[in-house]
């Protein structure tokens, strides 16, 4: 499913990651770990087709990333990856179903409210499908920005820093449910985190140095 | 959802600047389609009031007053000509033809105008009802004049003295209404029209009742007042009778050439070309015209700088919202979209809302106003002048989209992202 192979990225002379060979198969569930500046951020934005290496390749789903035109990167990315950004940002304009509708056009779908409102229900907050994201709580922005990173069954979740402010139990709460909801929806997941409790979770763990190099 | 949704969600969640920059917009497109309403209807009418009059012929003043007074109604004369010189002027081979007019009283602000049917003709007006006088005492009125006064075929009515309702009435000497006109559209709607020997018994009266009136003589647009004694050529008192103006057409155009100079100066009247008091007219007017435009069209540079203003912080405060759309998968155009749909919609909505409220007002001044009743056709049609001041008011909508819609398409959604 993830395949990077001599993947080195930075700015000038400063190299933020590099990482020399990384496989990953279909319905791995990882953690890529790491203290702050370690490039944990910087390896998902990779696998998003955010920013593209300075060398070496990154294929995601049978795709080299890097070698897609922006705009078919674009496209790809809303078919392929589903993301749950660092700050569990909605679109503050729109209530919770529009925004998992954008998801769905972005991702090339067409509009399915019967799988937004299964999905709202199977993260329980169904009940709020027409709530604006200032009316919800964290958590469950959180439980929302899960359903729309899952909404079109993206053969890649990434997640970043999902337990990052979350006490002990709302942080296992968001893991399981971002495992389960990757488990059904077939896709494969990687969550960027340096919180102690998100390792026991997730089977395998990529470990990235305070200036990632990464040996195969 | 759409994105031109989206752009509205973003739209409604900032309601008081959407609500400012609308009412900027329509404002000031309200203004500029007034504007060119108002002048352009004002041109036609000027214009086809002056049809067909190639010169004004009257007392010694201003030519402007007397091409306002003569052919547009709204203004009194300078004074009276001497009955003679109508005759000299129809002998004259230079002229075609030659229409008198014997002006000085009104009826409700309606201006009475002793004439010959020929003017009837000359506008092209058509009796709704009724007949041409043909008789001291009987009067034809204009579909203005009828619909303001209720005034219908048989009805009597006084005029009174000079164009204030407050004039002193000429109870003794009432008119006869004989005939109606259709609508023409021209100065004669709003004129009550009547034979010359009319003005002259309602004078006659006049002064035999009140003897020699020097303030009824001496106010000005009552000059047929004068001259207006029973007899031949002249007033029993002895002045000879007169007119207030004539309405001259030119034979041909070699009379353009010379007829005016030669009436200036070897008579002691005035000859005035309403064509050239027209332009003046307006040349005038216009600079009172542009600077109302000039105006309006600085409302709708503000309000797209101020759509530029609320466009630039709501891309600060929405960078992290782009950057999660780009994260979905909408590629940069696709947001910059956004940014122009959410200013577009905006400026169509105050463009539009100008466009209606500009009619809506035109409606209103024809229902409430008399005079402006011809108003009532351009407040149902839409001139083409009207979509272009709509589509700049567009343009401006999105040149003020131009520079945030670029920012957010150069997003930087890694850095954005990452930025907690």
């Amino acid at each position: 499913m993830i395949e990077l192979r001599d993947v080195r990225y930075g700015y000038g002379s400063s190299v933020v990651l590099d990482i020399a060979a990384w496989d990953v198969a279909a319905g791995e569930a990882w953690l890529v770990a790491g203290p702050s500046g370690s490039g944990k951020t910087t390896l998902l934005h990779l696998l998003a087709g955010l920013v593209t290496p300075v060398a070496g390749r990154v294929v995601v789903a049978g795709t080299d990333v890097a070698g897609l035109a922006a705009s078919e990167r674009d496209r790809w990315r809303g078919r392929t990856v589903g993301l749950v950004p660092q700050r569990l940002h909605l679109v503050g304009a729109v209530d919770v179903v529009d925004n998992l509708r954008l998801a769905q056009r972005f991702g090339g779908r067409s509009a399915d409210d019967r799988r937004i409102q299964a999905l709202l229900d199977a993260v329980d907050v169904g009940h709020l499908a027409h709530r604006l994201p200032r009316e919800l709580s964290q958590g469950q922005a959180q439980r929302v920005a899960i359903a729309r990173a899952v909404v079109n069954r993206p053969a890649i979740v990434l997640a970043d820093e999902p337990t990052a402010n979350l006490d002990d139990a709302h942080a296992a709460a968001a893991l399981e449910l971002l495992r389960t909801q990757a488990l059904e929806a077939g896709a494969t997941l990687v969550v960027a985190s340096h919180d102690a409790r998100v390792r026991p979770v997730l089977a395998r763990t990529l470990m990235l140095p305070s200036r990632a190099t990464v040996a195969a | 959802m759409s994105l031109t949704q989206l752009a509205l969600a973003y739209a409604r969640r900032r309601p008081l600047s959407t609500m400012l920059v609308i009412l900027l917009l329509a404002v000031g497109t309200a203004v500029v389609a007034l504007t060119l309403v108002l002048t352009r209807e004002l041109e036609t009418r000027l214009h086809r009031d002056a049809e067909g009059i190639d010169l004004v012929v009257g007392a010694k003043g201003s030519p402007l007053q007397l091409v306002l007074a003569a052919v547009y109604h709204v203004d009194v004369p300078p004074g009276n000509i001497p009955l003679d010189a109508i005759a000299a002027l129809r002998a004259e081979p230079l002229i075609a033809s030659v229409i008198p007019l014997a002006l000085g009283d009104s009826f409700r602000g309606y201006r009475i105008v002793g004439t010959e049917a020929s003017l009837v003709d000359h506008y092209r007006a058509r009796l709704a009802a009724g007949s041409l006088w043909s008789a001291p005492m009987e009067a034809v009125i204009g579909s203005d004049v009828a619909r303001a006064t209720g005034l219908a075929v048989g009805a009597t009515f006084a005029g009174s003295h000079g164009m204030a309702e407050a004039g002193a009435e000429h109870a003794n000497a009432p008119y006869r209404v004989v005939g109606v006109l259709d609508r023409s559209g021209s100065v004669v709607d709003r004129l009550v029209l009547t034979s010359v020997d009319s003005v002259w018994a309602v004078h006659d009266t006049h002064h035999g009742k009140e003897g020699a009136d020097e303030d009824h003589d001496a106010e000005a647009g009552n000059a047929a007042a004068r001259g207006a004694q029973a007899g031949g050529g002249h007033a029993d008192d002895g002045r000879a009778r007169e007119v207030t103006m004539a309405l001259v057409r030119y034979a041909g155009p070699l009379a353009a050439a010379t007829l005016p100079r030669k009436i200036n100066s070897d008579t002691n009247l005035v000859a005035a070309s309403p064509a050239y008091e027209t332009a003046r007219l307006l040349s005038v007017f216009g600079v009172g015209v542009d600077l109302v435009r000039a105006f309006a069209y600085l409302l709708i540079a503000a309000s797209a700088l101020m759509l530029f203003v609320a466009l630039a912080q709501a891309l600060d405060e929405r960078r992290y919202d782009l950057a999660i759309l780009r994260a979905l998968g909408a590629h940069r155009a696709q947001i910059a979209w956004v940014l122009v749909a959410e200013s577009l919609v905006l400026a169509l909505a105050g463009a539009v809302l100008g466009l209606l409220l500009a009619h809506a007002l035109l409606a209103v001044l024809a229902q409430t106003v008399t005079a402006a009743a011809p108003l009532a056709g351009a407040a149902t049609t839409f001139r083409p002048e009207e979509a272009i001041v709509a589509g700049l008011a567009i343009v401006a909508g999105i040149l003020s989209a131009a520079w945030p819609a670029w920012q957010a398409y150069r997003l930087d959604v890694a850095a954005t992202l990452a930025d907690s």
